[in-house]
């Protein structure tokens, strides 16, 4: 038991029902996260990272939703527990920060309130306990008068405050694992760094356990542990941050890296990837599934029924196709 | 707050000036005047006669000249004379405010008691067979004209089973005061008000069902599941406190609606009120009634949109009123 992973994610396989069929938008993925470690899981939008989110805490609609596989907490299966049960974990062991900060608060409620509620759900402290703990969370997140901003709605912070405060009731409950799904999106650049910040002083003090969702190669740089590449619901590849950043195999993941513009080297072009996401419904569920999107590589560089291979320790790639990859205004030059 | 209310109430001041005009503009061209009703079962009245009263009274003065005169006695509070029956109309309406006001409070509460839990439940659970007969159900109460339905309402509870009373607004045996005398009320109110109340649902039956499968989807509600808030809690702290605002918004037009309702319904359960009074004085040509009972209709519906505003402060933060 040692050894034993904080999250470890198997098979997990979560189709929604679209027109009485259910499709997968997160297929098949296997991760794991230890605690005090930073997972970011980077993809475009619509690859799934969301919905992977969403599956570890249970937190879709039920009757449209269907979970295959297994999300085993600290040893337990999370997928196999009632609502009650599920409960009793979200909130207390596991927090979840929320993409848009101005949507994740009601709108109704102090924020005081908003903030005691995980407590009253999983806390046996009185009134006055939890709002001394309430202000220590909200000093401990950043904001400069806890007293003030107790008392007050949603609607009267700024889109940083709000954020911070989403970070307090994500960790009210002292969680051992968080989930943070593109927790700094809806933000400006000056804001996006100060809670980054925060979220980094944060998890050393507490050693949680973080699934970082973005779509921000910058913002994985600085967070993150490891990285998992989703595309179309799959991991492509997974290495940790350094090898990753070093030497990205897959071809999405050169992809991405190619796509981040750069003013130094005064290229005059921003690399485009070719295409879009495919949509659930017209997802091919056979062959490399980001074929379609470099079709100037043959066909035979592809696998047939795609895995996920171990090229160095820990470094993880999906298909073959990485081997024979290049970018279209490269070919010659590989072929020399 | 009270600064609030005093910039509406100013605000509401053209908006009767206006209103006014036009209720007196309309009451003139109607065919006839304010005698005409008075005399027109009386073809042995001298035509000579008539114009001279006409003169007297000052019928036959220029419109703006009648309209200064009318007006400045409603703002002294002096609501004119009932030339059919001959006594002031403050004492016609003396009677039958109150009655309309209980009918009227009536219906709203049972609007809500009816179109809260039905939209509560069509929310909750949309897309079953519950939630499809609910709105059905609002959908063809939306469709049903209220004089039809009042109607079946009376003779199916009114004649054929005789749980209510056809009419009148109290037992005329009872002692006034007494607690047999309250009853007897009640029981007057509760046909017409539940006839008003089973068709005014609609609105917030829609209203409340829509509003909660919207919020359901809201990431609050995702905030507080992942906060480990039991289910129960989400709905009733979270979805159905939020989908509640639009409902309240609409209170003072629920108002006006069930107002509105209340002329037919009054004047088909022979209920003593503002709008059987109102019925009857058009038909008899009592402007005087028709054109105070306008106004005081205008300035309830203000009234009631003010209420919907000042509730709404009170119930959603993001509303500011000062």
């Amino acid at each position: 038991m040692a050894n034993q992973p904080l999250l470890q994610i198997k098979n997990l396989t979560t189709s929604f029902r679209i027109q009485d069929e259910y499709y997968p938008a997160v297929d098949n993925v296997s991760l794991n996260v230890n605690e005090n470690e930073v997972l970011a899981i980077v993809g475009e939008s619509g690859c799934g990272k969301s919905a992977l989110a969403l599956s570890i805490m249970r937190l879709h609609n039920e009757l449209n939703t269907k979970l295959e596989g297994e999300v085993n907490f600290k040893g337990q299966n999370l997928l196999s527990l009632s609502t009650a049960e599920m409960n009793k974990y979200r909130g207390k062991e596991m927090g979840m920060i929320f993409q848009d900060p101005l949507t994740a608060l009601n709108p109704l409620m102090r924020i005081g309130q908003q903030i005691e509620e995980a407590m009253r759900n999983h806390l046996d402290l009185s009134d006055a306990e939890m709002k001394a703990r309430s202000l220590e969370l909200l000093k401990k997140v950043g904001i400069p008068n806890p007293e003030r901003t107790y008392m007050q709605f949603p609607h009267e912070l700024s889109g940083g405050m709000r954020q911070r405060v989403v970070i307090a009731i994500a960790i009210s409950c002292e969680p051992k694992f968080l989930i943070a799904d593109e927790p700094t999106t809806a933000l400006d650049v000056t804001i996006q760094a100060q809670i980054l910040d925060l979220m980094l002083e944060l998890q050393e003090q507490m050693k949680t356990g973080i699934i970082l969702i973005t779509h921000d190669l910058g913002v994985v740089a600085e967070m993150a542990d490891r990285v998992a590449v989703m595309y179309a619901g799959q991991i492509v590849e997974i290495a940790d941050v350094y090898t990753l950043f070093r030497n990205p195999l897959h071809p999405y993941t050169r992809s991405l890296f190619n796509s981040i513009p750069s003013a130094a080297e005064g290229s005059d072009r921003l690399h485009v990837i070719q295409g879009i996401v495919p949509s659930l419904k017209n997802l091919p569920r056979t062959g490399c599934r980001f074929s379609n999107r470099i079709p100037w590589i043959k066909e035979s560089a592809h696998e047939s029924n795609p895995t996920l291979h171990e090229v160095e320790k820990d470094h993880w790639v999906r298909c073959t196709c990485y081997q024979d990859f290049h970018f279209p205004g490269d070919a010659e030059a590989e072929k020399i | 707050m009270f600064k609030f209310i005093l910039r509406r109430s100013l605000i509401a001041i053209p908006q009767l000036f206006l209103l006014s005009i036009l209720i007196f503009l309309l009451a003139q061209a109607m065919p006839g005047d304010a005698l005409s009703g008075r005399f027109i079962n009386n073809p042995n009245l001298d035509p000579a006669y008539q114009s001279e009263l006409r003169d007297k009274l000052g019928l036959n003065d220029p419109l703006p000249q009648q309209y200064a005169r009318w007006i400045g006695n409603l703002v002294q509070g002096e609501l004119g004379m009932s030339y059919v029956h001959n006594v002031k109309v403050e004492t016609m309406l003396e009677s039958r405010i109150a009655n309309t006001f209980w009918l009227g409070l009536a219906t709203l509460i049972l609007t809500y008691l009816i179109a809260i839990p039905l939209g509560v439940i069509a929310g909750r659970w949309p897309d079953t067979y519950t939630d499809k007969f609910i709105v059905t159900y609002s959908y063809v109460s939306f469709s049903i004209p209220i004089f039809v339905f009042a109607l079946i309402m009376l003779y199916i509870f009114g004649f054929t089973l005789g749980w209510f009373p056809t009419g009148g607004s109290v037992d005329v045996r009872v002692e006034p005061g007494s607690w047999d005398w309250y009853l007897s009320k009640l029981h007057h109110l509760l046909l017409p008000a539940l006839s008003s109340a089973l068709l005014a649902t609609t609105s917030t039956i829609q209203y409340l069902r829509n509003e909660i499968i919207d919020t359901k989807l809201k990431d609050f509600v995702k905030t507080a599941r992942a906060k480990g808030t039991p289910e129960r809690k989400v709905y009733s702290r979270h979805i159905f406190r939020n989908s509640l605002l639009p409902v309240a918004a609409f209170l003072g037009y629920d108002i006006v609606f069930i107002l509105g309702g209340s002329i037919f319904i009054e004047q088909i359960f022979s209920y003593p009120g503002l709008g059987q009074l109102f019925v009857d004085s058009i038909t008899q040509r009592d402007f005087a009634v028709v054109n105070v009972l306008v106004m005081l209709y205008g300035f309830l519906s203000i009234l009631g949109t003010l209420l919907s505003d000042i509730i709404l402060s009170i119930v959603d933060p993001r509303i500011r009123i000062d």
